[in-house]
């Protein structure tokens, strides 16, 4: 039998936790390091109100970028993202389940669950879960959100992360990324990204205009002040999200020192901290 | 007499909590049958991934009867009391007893609690016990994480197996309840999804076919069939069993293809961890991969992997590896294999990839970018360190004396320089365990000395107790100033360890430069090793013979600084110092140079660096403040690595107390002198004898008496003062004590006579012994005053009625005393 292409790996995902009551979203129209900055994740993570959703979102990682020379790493890739609140009692069989979907025979792989705790100080976030191997290799983050933005989940959401291209690579039995057959048709991953992954990373760190991006990471970060103080925490979240993928740029041209990488990150995490309160408190929630 | 079982099932355990977590099961559970008066004959704790079992064999099925009595108010109180007193012990009043109390009838309340069915005990203990579970990290979840106080557990807990005898003993914690039903295997034993559309039917082994259809559970009947059960449905519960297929099938797979395993009990107890049903697979690798240092390989494949490594039969590391997976595949484990090989291949193709950059790159060239890493805050970058470790190495190899002097100075200072240099490898940023080896490995590959590529190697060494202290000249010399370095410089700027808290292991770099000075006999003293240490972190900071001292209000000095140098507006071997505040400048009483910017830069002044220094260091570290604070570190240090060597702490103490002993290795040399002397008859009689005259003394202190001492204090030699002023028990100096010729007013009695004759003999015997550093001699030379000493106490009272004998016998206590004190502050002693 035919492995299943990229895209329809992502089909069967959206229709297995769709069938499942997920809310099927599109990707967050804004640059972001991991589908977890996704509002449906962040944000949804907080309060009391039940929430299923799932959704593949482009994440950018400017120093992973190789120029598209290494098979294995990419400034742009996929992550599939499923977040249930509150946390379903057979969350991992469900999980197993989906592996199956998408070609994955579990008598024939070794799939485990092997302790990786989550903490995102950007995100003031942490929880408990692990990385789910699949015959040596991590293909999933499965995390039990214990806190977001500083404040106790209440109640815990599980937060299912599935590295795209991994998982295709291991369905299709390729040894590189761009060797991914995408379409089922004859278009390979290569044939669509591999331009971009040239050209972004001598962007990412050769070209990308320093002076502006300082100037950009600052505006965003008045901006996102200046809506939190108009008590609008989602477009606060928004500039947050924007100054941290700002200061990823800056990271990939090596124009911040180890010194001031702490206080960069400091600056991002207030902003992100300070939308999660906002939110809480428009919402009429107590933490 | 019954068997109980607890199986506590939860999603996947970390592997590395669970010994923690049988432990505490066992002892939870011991505590609460031992609270209601059971005990078992037997406890047995299992893990596995999914579950903690816990098996207690012949309980009895009751608690004991008790029977007790309690003593009321008399007869005659008042109907009130007696009907209090019968309420407080639920019984009626025609139940009460009375008995005579001393003459006076008065009532008793006997009250027989008969005995409770153990079961019940067991429902009440089991959800204390998954209450007070002491996880070192717990969580909530699902629907009751609405609120916070709900059940916390490492993991969702998803089911509660409780049977006593055949019973199933009824309990419940958070809507979860007890039952007879487990799981199996997580994949061998499934017949169909949970929920959702059917999966393709799953393949099954022919021994256990999962032909139940729908069922999920398995039903356990009591704690004899448990085990067995679960194996049926592919779970080895018993942990050690789940081990010993994995060390045994490991080395079965290795030596199948013709190789050796290298045995890790570590990866076997994680890999038991992480598996139910474990089976070990042979795999390979790509031989090209083998350029790589075998320990990068070892780490990766280890640590990212949890794989066994395997050597052929010349010991040379093979490329293959034995994983363990959870389940006996379909295909017999080949797909399982490929799966595994490709994910080694990635992580050795970027170790490959890494090895092949960092040698681009010399080390000088790598550690110029160790000016971007900070050491610390305040003592600067690892550039800065490094500078500092070069030149003390530098000095300890020229040290005349110590026993140093074979390290060549030139290797000794490149490999200081260099041994830093792979903290900014892409190697050591991927793997920092492997800091120090890759420097080595590099240097070695540069064709750099031999001396210098191990010493860039070991000079982390050694890391704790038991690891090998370094032999190579060059490499003590480095290892030595690398951690004099650090404790120096954290001790000035006041980051000691406190109690548990010790972030910078300054515990441990003590510990390794005492390990170092005994192994090497280094003889020095600690002071000069801490002060030369200090010196340099002062020229590290102010460097140079002109300072400029600015006062720069905003944030970024040191970028305003640099650009200024950049400008030439700043002579570049010239140091700034920046104070925030002018004040500052004007407090220390050195220069104010303006008050603002452009002040600032306009009138720089030359500084005297000497007077600088004098200004500060009395105020932010001191010389005298830090040697007080190291020295007795040390010395805390000493003991606790000398713990395991047999060493007696307190006599430790009884040495150092003497003051002035800070060479380690003579310290030592004189406490396991005092140690064998103690511990023979003639030592016990003397502490005895001392002690005695120890207490003697101290009633006398405080007194009117003068009590006349007379000892020469400069006669224990050079560098060792056996000055007692700090004593402080008799407070007299020795100054003023009448020379110890002067002839008695009356005739001794003998046995006073001989103990003036003994100590007359014995001190300059002593002292000789001391300077010359032998000890046992020493030693030898104070058993010599067991005899008279204890004679005295037989034959002579101190306490005359005359004076004039008290006195003369009280200044030959504390002579003989003193004499004592010379080899240790026998007063330390313990026992």
């Amino acid at each position: 039998m035919k492995p299943l292409s990229f895209q329809q790996i992502i089909l069967k995902l959206h229709q297995y936790w769709g069938d499942r009551g997920c809310a099927i979203l599109q990707p967050y129209d804004m640059e972001m390091g991991a589908g977890t900055f996704h509002t449906a994740t962040t944000l949804r993570a907080l309060g009391p109100d039940p929430w299923k959703a799932a959704f593949a979102q482009p994440c950018r990682r400017p120093t992973d970028g190789r120029y598209g020379e290494n098979p294995n790493r990419l400034q742009h890739y996929y992550q599939y993202q499923v977040i249930l609140k509150p946390s379903p009692p057979d969350i991992q069989q469900l999980y197993l389940d989906s592996l199956s979907v998408i070609g994955i025979d579990p008598m024939l792989h070794d799939i485990r669950f092997v302790e990786d705790d989550w903490e995102s100080p950007t995100l003031g976030a942490w929880g408990l879960g692990w990385e789910v191997w699949c015959d040596g290799m991590e293909v999933t983050q499965f995390t039990y959100f214990q806190q977001m933005g500083g404040f106790d989940c209440k109640p815990v959401a599980g937060e299912l992360t599935y590295g795209l291209e991994r998982l295709a690579m291991y369905i299709q039995g390729v040894d590189s990324i761009y060797d991914l057959d995408y379409n089922g048709a004859g278009m390979t991953y290569g044939d669509i990204f591999l331009e971009n992954e040239k050209q972004m990373s001598e962007w990412n760190f050769e070209v990308a205009n320093t002076d502006s991006l300082f100037d950009l990471f600052n505006k965003a970060a008045g901006e996102c002040e200046n809506c939190l103080d108009r008590k609008l925490p989602i477009p606060a979240y928004e500039q947050a999200i924007k100054a941290s993928h700002i200061f990823n740029l800056l990271q990939a041209r090596g124009v911040i020192s180890v010194q001031e990488r702490a206080s960069y990150m400091g600056r991002v995490r207030d902003l992100a901290k300070g939308s999660c309160e906002a939110y809480m408190a428009k919402n009429g929630w107590t933490a | 007499m019954t068997d109980f079982l607890l199986e506590l099932l939860s999603e996947e355990i970390p592997a590395r909590m669970q010994a923690k977590a049988r432990a505490d099961l066992e002892r939870l559970f011991a505590a609460q049958m031992a609270d209601a008066g059971l005990k078992a004959s037997a406890i047995t704790v299992y893990s596995t991934p999914r579950r903690l079992a816990l098996i207690a064999k012949d309980l009895p099925a009751q608690t004991a009867a008790v029977s007790d009595e309690a003593k009321g108010p008399p007869e005659a109180a008042p109907d009130q009391a007696v009907d209090g007193f019968c309420r407080k012990n639920s019984v009626t009043r025609d139940q009460l007893e009375v008995r005579d109390v001393k003459g006076r009838p008065t009532y008793f309340a006997v009250i027989n609690r008969p005995g409770r069915d153990s079961k019940d005990v067991l429902a009440e203990a089991i959800p204390t016990i998954i209450k007070a579970f002491p996880w070192p990290k717990s969580m909530r979840w699902g629907e009751a994480s609405q609120s916070s106080e709900s059940m916390r557990w490492v993991r969702p807990l998803s089911g509660i197996v409780a049977i006593f005898g055949d019973e199933l003993v009824p309990c419940e914690i958070d809507g979860l309840t007890s039952s007879y039903d487990t799981v199996g295997h997580r994949f061998h034993h499934q017949a169909q999804a949970v929920s959702g559309e059917p999966v393709e039917p799953r393949l099954s082994d022919e021994k256990h076919p999962s032909t139940s259809s729908g069922l999920t559970g398995i039903t356990i009947g009591n704690a004899s069939d448990y085990a067995e059960k679960l194996r049926a449905c592919h779970v080895l519960v018993d942990h050690q069993e789940r081990q010993n297929i994995i060390r045994e099938g490991a080395a079965k797979a290795a030596a199948d293809a013709g190789l050796e395993l290298v045995q890790d009990e570590g990866l076997v107890i994680e890999n038991a961890g992480l598996t139910e049903w474990p089976v070990p697979l042979l795999g390979a690798f790509d031989p090209a991969f083998l350029d790589v240092p075998e320990e990068v390989i070892q780490l990766t494949t280890r640590v990212n992997q949890k794989y066994f490594i395997c050597r052929d039969k010349q010991g040379a590391l093979a490329p293959n590896f034995v994983c363990t997976a959870n389940i006996a595949a379909s295909d017999g484990g080949k797909a399982i294999v490929a799966g595994n090989e490709k994910v080694l291949a990635a992580r050795l193709s970027d170790a490959k990839f890494f090895w092949e950059l960092d040698q681009k790159t010399r080390l000088e060239d790598h550690a110029k970018k160790l000016s971007n890493i900070v050491f610390h805050e305040k003592l600067g970058t690892v550039a800065d360190k490094v500078e500092r470790v070069a030149k003390l190495a530098e000095w300890l190899a020229s040290l005349e004396g110590t026993g140093l002097l074979r390290a060549d100075p030139e290797q000794t200072k490149q490999a200081a320089r260099l041994c830093k240099a792979d903290l900014v490898t892409e190697m050591v940023g991927e793997f920092p365990e492997l800091q120090g080896l890759m420097g080595g490995y590099y240097a070695e590959k540069e064709g750099l000395p031999v001396e210098v590529s191990q010493a860039i190697r070991d000079h982390y060494k050694p890391v704790g107790q038991g690891d090998d202290v370094p032999t190579d000249p060059v490499t003590v010399c480095v290892s030595l100033a690398d951690k004099l370095d650090t404790l120096v410089g954290f001790f000035a700027i006041d980051e000691k360890p406190t109690g548990s808290k010790d972030p910078f292991a300054l515990r441990r770099a003590m510990i390794a430069v005492g390990n170092i000075v005994q192994n090497h006999g280094v003889r020095c003293s600690m002071t000069q090793l801490f002060d030369k240490a200090l010196s340099l972190h002062w020229e590290t900071l102010f460097c140079g013979d002109e300072l400029v001292l600015g006062f720069y209000p905003g944030p970024n000095f040191k970028g305003v600084v640099n650009k200024l140098r950049e400008l030439g507006e700043i002579d570049p071997d010239c140091i700034v110092i920046g104070f925030k505040n002018p004040d500052e400048i004007e407090l220390k009483g050195l220069y104010s140079i303006g008050t603002t910017h452009e002040d600032v830069w306009d009138t720089p002044k030359v500084v005297d660096y000497d007077r600088f220094r004098d200004c500060l260091n009395s105020e932010l570290v001191g010389d005298e403040r830090l040697n007080a604070s190291l020295i007795p570190f040390a010395v805390e240090r000493l003991k606790v690595q000398q713990r395991e060597a047999g060493v007696r702490h307190d006599l430790i103490d009884a040495v150092f107390a003497l003051g002035g002993e800070d060479d380690l290795v003579r310290l030592l040399a004189r406490v396991k002198a005092l140690q064998a002397f103690v511990e023979t008859t003639d030592g016990e009689n003397l502490l005895a004898g001392y002690k005695r005259a120890s207490n003697i003394l101290k009633k006398e202190d405080g007194s009117s008496v003068r009590v006349e001492r007379s000892r020469d204090t400069d006669a224990a030699g050079e560098g060792l003062s056996t000055s007692l002023a700090t004593n402080g028990q008799l407070g007299s100096a020795s100054s003023a004590d009448p020379d110890i010729t002067q002839p008695l007013s009356y005739t001794p009695e003998a046995a006073e006579k001989a103990l003036i004759d003994a100590l007359d003999a014995a001190q300059p015997e002593v002292t000789a012994a001391l300077a010359a550093e032998r000890f046992e001699t020493a030693m030898t030379a104070l058993a010599a005053l067991r005899g008279p000493i204890d004679q005295f106490f037989e034959h002579v009272t101190v306490n005359d009625d005359n004076s004039d004998k008290r006195i003369a016998r009280l200044a030959l206590l504390s002579r003989f005393r003193d004499a004592v004190h010379q080899v240790a502050d026998f007063s330390k002693i313990e026992g």
